[in-house]
């Protein structure tokens, strides 16, 4: 079903390797130069960064599909048949990080008011509220983030010992 | 279509008007045909828990930085950011291309060859798992994350630690905003540090979003169950190719074409994981 000759397909084997590791070693490059890791104090912008990778782990996708899957040699019908459904994720990325960006922004705005020990961290008004009432350090660490919220209190459900006082008790003994 | 669909039933089966079962549409036999279709449907379920990964790490405030939180090797090497997961990438394409080897071997009807290289990529899939051993063993035996429990935190705000953890942070050092850190399990308990931030309150590191945990080992141990089966598959289709089974059906081994399909699927699916988990 091949369309090339032995002697081809065993180059585009190579071919492909060759790709693909640049292509992944290029994507390592973008995330650990981008994030300041090879050169001190330089950083890509965020967006950029994940544009680079995005398109890069697209294309060796493609690549894998088309070449080593033989796509390329199938005919159109069964191609499209394929490939057209995976359409459909375009939706369900864009509809579910709005929903989860949504959830984002209303805890923080939940956070916004000073309700029980719910005082968040998030942003520069929580803050406010925050250091306007308190004196005990004890006192300020009632006052979580959010997402690490849920997390205490869920151990405490549990019976793990790891929270509150017992670790103020030993984190200071351990060295 | 239909023409090509009628030019093929034309060559091979004269007699055939329409596809009964005798022709193939899409000029691929049912089994091929199916296993597409079974890959689709399984892009699907990766797709639905990445975006799930997605959707919570938007929600989040913060979030554990993964070239933090994998920064491992083995050996007990530390602040290698992405360099082992980097090697079982490697090991995975790897062994996608001995694959296409054996399938082209395949093609030639030349069985010694389709075996071989079917080994090789045996050995690349065992070698993966081992690496995803070690990297799961690190995560819940050494740093005490589980599904419900996340030790990686990430900092809200700048501050001077003050107390150290008696493994690479001192009293005194100084943290920014965005930075994430593990807290460290000790005599049964984790260890979070007082830390003091530019406001001079006195505050503690919290655990981070247990979500992190549940996604991480829920989604690479789909992956690698993938994997795994696809191990044992090839194993099994290994043992029929050396028996001669293929040889019979004279049909160009199409069997080691179909199981390079679903082996190429989860190498495909690794391309999104590593940028999902890894990368962004």
């Amino acid at each position: 079903m091949s369309h090339l000759s032995y002697e081809e397909s065993k180059k585009l084997v190579m071919k492909g390797l060759i790709i693909l590791a640049i292509v992944t070693l290029a994507e390592v490059f973008v995330a650990l130069l981008g994030k300041g890791y090879l050169v001190k104090d330089f950083h890509l912008p965020v967006w950029l960064m994940y544009i680079l990778m995005i398109v890069m782990s697209l294309y060796k996708a493609y690549f894998i599909v088309y070449y080593f899957m033989h796509m390329k040699y199938e005919v159109p019908g069964l191609v499209k048949s394929v490939l057209l459904p995976t359409l459909l994720l375009v939706w369900a990325v864009i509809a579910f990080f709005t929903e989860g960006k949504t959830w984002h922004d209303w805890r923080a705005q939940k956070n916004d008011r000073p309700i029980g020990s719910l005082t968040g961290l998030v942003d520069e008004k929580a803050k406010d509220v925050k250091s306007s009432g308190h004196g005990t350090v004890d006192q300020k660490e009632n006052q979580l983030a959010p997402a690490h919220q849920d997390t205490l209190t869920k151990k405490d459900e549990h019976g793990d010992h790891s929270n509150d006082a017992e670790t103020k008790k030993e984190a200071p003994s351990h060295h | 279509m239909s023409s090509e669909h009628t030019a093929h039933t034309g060559s091979h089966h004269t007699e055939v008007e329409n596809w009964n079962g005798a022709s193939e549409p899409f000029k691929a036999s049912y089994g091929k045909l199916m296993m597409w279709y079974f890959l689709l449907s399984d892009a699907f379920t990766f797709s639905a828990f990445l975006i799930a990964y997605g959707t919570l790490r938007f929600s989040m405030p913060t979030w554990p930085v993964p070239d933090f939180v994998f920064s491992g090797l083995p050996g007990g090497i530390h602040h290698k950011p992405l360099i082992f997961v980097t090697i079982m990438t490697f090991v995975l394409i790897a062994s996608s291309v001995t694959m296409v080897r054996a399938v082209q071997e395949g093609h030639r009807e030349n069985k010694k060859g389709v075996v071989f290289w079917m080994i090789l990529t045996i050995i690349g899939g065992l070698g993966f798992l081992g690496c995803q051993a070690w990297e799961w063993t690190t995560l819940i035996g050494g740093e005490k994350m589980s599904i419900t429990r996340n030790p990686f935190g990430t900092h809200i705000e700048n501050g001077t630690y003050l107390e150290g953890d008696g493994h690479d942070i001192k009293a005194g050092d100084s943290f920014t905003k965005g930075s994430s850190y593990l807290i460290h399990y000790h005599d049964g308990h984790f260890q979070p540090l007082k830390y003091k931030t530019e406001g001079g309150e006195v505050k503690t590191q919290q655990m981070g979003p247990k979500a992190f945990g549940a996604l991480f080992f829920f989604i690479t141990g789909f992956h690698g169950f993938h994997v795994f089966s696809g191990v044992v598959f090839l194993l099994i289709i290994a043992l029929n190719v050396a028996s001669g089974l293929y040889a019979r059906r004279n049909n160009k081994y199409e069997m080691v074409e179909k199981i390079g399909l679903y082996w190429h699927f989860v190498d495909l699916v690794w391309v999104f994981v590593f940028l999902v988990f890894y990368l962004l």
